[in-house]
């Protein structure tokens, strides 16, 4: 056995069914491997995109999702994939070839200090200079990948460590990482705290982020709210922790968010922050969710906890844990005429849009789209308006919701669609990007063809990249540079060329009609809607 | 602005180093001061930062050093609680109008003549940080040629029952 043969064990050790990559001579022996093996190999058609489709495994799975790429210029252009997953806490292997290692340092054809350039992007990394190491530090790395705060880790394997022999193969049962030991179950005192000051709130609302759904606390979360009757806002990497419609559901935060939801954080007397950073874009002031307020801060990771606000009570721990722990706790709550005050701001605050009746409306199109597609499905939302527009209007009912919130990566939803779909392939599973951010993925409608991967693709089409003609618009006073799209292809012809069926909506007049005809493709299929170019999110 | 010293115990590993100063400049951390050397275990280094910034900064530094995996454990310390010393190596050029000068400073601030030619002597101070600064301070009238300091290092005083190990 050689060390790639090695590394394809632990993979099926792991239970990996997928890898997503792009081969090169560096990586070449993992490849050879790889045939031997039952897992399916993906070729993505740029390095970025494998690693954007191993995060649609993880958020589908809550496993590892896997990439595997080559050295130097294939391990680079992982970077941004890397570092998307990132910025969302999504546990990522990431496996780089990596030149001879008695070649190392000496720059020669395709080396790249990968360990040293994703240093910031990553939990961990590993560059391997012994075969026998295979298995501990795939073991490691996958634990540490999906425990505590998840995140990518890369393993960077020089081409002679993975044909060199093992000795004998044995994958480790359990790790043994004194540095690292993340907490888990949360503070009793810290927690009989949080109960006595619910039982004091009149105004208590919880905010939830990503990392409810990343320790997949959702149904935890929403029993709580609806035992105690306690109302729900979400961060936008919270959209999904409860179905949009839920009663107790007021919609997301921050500067993209609901007007209503941001003024239910902040009127709140007691405000349960979980699995959410406070970041900029979700808390702009952060001032205003301490002031006159009692602030709880549940995070796993304690470094979040009093980054960008003080809070009164922290509680470091995993989501699913604490609201288990939560339950147990006796107690009332009576929320009746705060929840009524919510629903009056929910009532007027929702902001009436006066869309061009020439062209398709994205905000009653993605609110049309989502209604109709099924009760488990999964939503994915690029980024730019069409990100906005989704986050506001797409209802979420059983199934998910996937954006790159942290990063704001444009391209993300074609490849993460895709791998959530090789996860989860009797799901419906939509692509909704604008032309912008298509074009930043459409060569991998290649590898939705090659793999029979059957992903739905909805083309916001306004021939801007919406987003900063927006910016440009109110900062600027409409002084565009840079963002006319002129030179996009027909994206008709397009599909043609990848054979895939089209369909185009110019107005909301076959919107009903056209949605059924989508959703009902049981192949990959492109959907364009003229919208607006004028439009704005604001 | 307040001062901190960490004492940060990391595995002895290539790369380790690096990832720890890069984390301070990439969270725009100050770095006053950086010694880094093996401890008793071989496996184990410890690095003596000393870095100054408001509460939250102090909290932050702690914090983020201890989310990384090879960082064992961290210690923070405000100055009076911890013995600090600095060692100092400076070249000076002399003459012999102020060769007397130069000697006396040494014996005021125990400063050792460690090597010496015809007209350069080199000295060596292991003291407290301020102490080192004296000294430079004293020597920038006569004509320093080169200078090479440690950086600070520190361990908590002495007390019973210390559970540091």
């Amino acid at each position: 056995m050689i060390g790639a043969d090695a590394i394809i064990k632990c993979l099926e050790e792991e239970g990996v069914t997928t890898v997503f990559g792009y081969p090169g001579v560096a990586i070449a022996p993992f490849y050879n491997s790889i045939l031997e093996s039952n897992i399916k190999t993906v070729l993505v058609r740029t390095e970025q995109n494998a690693a954007h489709a191993a995060s649609g495994v993880s958020r589908m799975t809550g496993r590892p999702g896997v990439c595997a790429v080559t050295s130097g210029p294939g391990a680079t252009n992982v970077i941004t994939g890397i570092a998307t997953a990132f910025a969302d806490s999504i546990p990522l292997i990431c496996i780089t070839g990596q030149v001879n290692s008695e070649l190392l340092g000496s720059d020669v054809f395709q080396e790249a200090d990968i360990t040293g350039a994703v240093e910031s992007f990553v939990k961990y990394s590993y560059l391997i200079k012994n075969v026998n190491d295979i298995p501990r530090v795939f073991k490691e790395a996958f634990y540490i990948a999906n425990t505590g705060r998840k995140g990518p880790v890369l393993i960077d394997i020089p081409i002679d460590i993975q044909n060199a022999g093992i000795n004998k193969f044995k994958y480790p049962e359990e790790v043994n990482l004194r540095t690292y030991k993340p907490t888990v179950k949360g503070h009793a005192v810290q927690i009989k705290k949080v109960i006595r000051e619910l039982e004091k709130a009149k105004k208590p609302i919880i905010c939830a982020g990503g990392g409810v759904l990343l320790s997949e606390a959702e149904g935890e979360l929403q029993h709580f709210a609806e035992i105690h009757n306690i109302p729900v806002v979400s961060t936008m990497m919270g959209k999904g922790v409860m179905p949009t419609e839920h009663p107790l559901y007021f919609g997301m935060v921050g500067n993209n968010g609901k007007a209503y939801a941001n003024r239910a954080m902040n009127e709140s007397d007691l405000l349960i922050m979980v699995g959410a950073r406070v970041a900029d874009r979700a808390v702009s002031q952060p001032d205003l969710i301490t002031r006159d307020k009692v602030l709880v801060h549940i995070d796993v990771d304690p470094a979040e906890i009093g980054k960008n606000a003080g809070p009164t009570i922290p509680l470091v721990g995993d989501a699913k844990h604490i609201f288990q722990d939560f339950e147990k706790e006796e107690f009332s709550c009576n929320c009746v005429e705060w929840i009524r005050t919510l629903n009056g701001y929910r009532t007027t605050m929702e902001k009436k849009r006066t869309p061009n009746p020439s062209y398709v409306d994205p905000a009653a199109f993605i609110a049309k789209l989502s209604d109709k597609m099924e009760e488990n499905a999964v939503f994915v939302a690029d980024v730019g308006q069409n990100q906005i527009w989704s986050c506001g209007y797409a209802k979420v009912k059983k199934g998910k919701f996937l954006t790159s919130g942290g990063m704001g990566t444009m391209g993300y939803s074609i490849p993460a669609a895709m791998g959530a779909k090789t996860a989860v392939p009797d799901r419906q599973v939509v692509a909704v990007c604008g032309d912008g951010s298509f074009q930043m993925s459409m060569m991998e409608l290649a590898t939705m063809r090659q793999h029979h991967i059957a992903v739905k693709i909805v083309v916001l089409k306004n021939n801007y990249l919406g987003m900063v003609r927006e910016y440009q618009h109110y900062t600027y006073k409409d002084n565009y540079s840079v963002v006319d799209l002129s030179g996009s292809p027909d994206l008709e012809k397009l599909a043609a060329a990848y054979d895939l069926p089209f369909l185009r909506l110019e107005d909301m007049g076959k919107c009903e009609e056209t949605i059924d005809a989508f959703l009902k493709e049981d192949q990959s299929v492109l959907l364009e809607c003229l919208i607006d170019p004028m439009d704005l999110v604001k | 602005m307040k001062t901190r010293i960490y004492s940060v115990l990391v595995e002895n590993r290539s790369g380790v180093l690096c990832k720890v100063a890069g984390l301070f400049s990439r969270r725009c951390f100050n770095i006053d001061s950086l010694a880094v050397g093996e401890t008793d275990d071989p496996e184990v280094s410890c690095m003596t930062i000393v870095s100054s910034g408001d509460e939250r900064t102090i909290e932050q530094i702690e914090k983020q050093l201890n989310k990384k995996l090879d960082v064992i454990k961290v210690k923070t310390f405000a100055e009076q609680q911890c013995v600090t010393r600095e060692l100092m190596l400076i070249k000076v050029k002399y003459n012999k109008n102020n060769r007397r000068e130069i000697m006396e400073i040494c014996e005021s601030m125990k400063a050792e003549i460690v090597d010496m030619s015809k007209h350069f002597m080199m000295l060596q101070i292991c003291n407290t940080p301020e102490k080192v600064k004296i000294l430079i301070q004293l020597l920038q009238s006569i004509s320093i040629v080169e200078v090479a300091r440690t950086g600070t290092l520190a361990l908590a005083k002495c007390i019973e029952n210390d559970d540091s190990k």
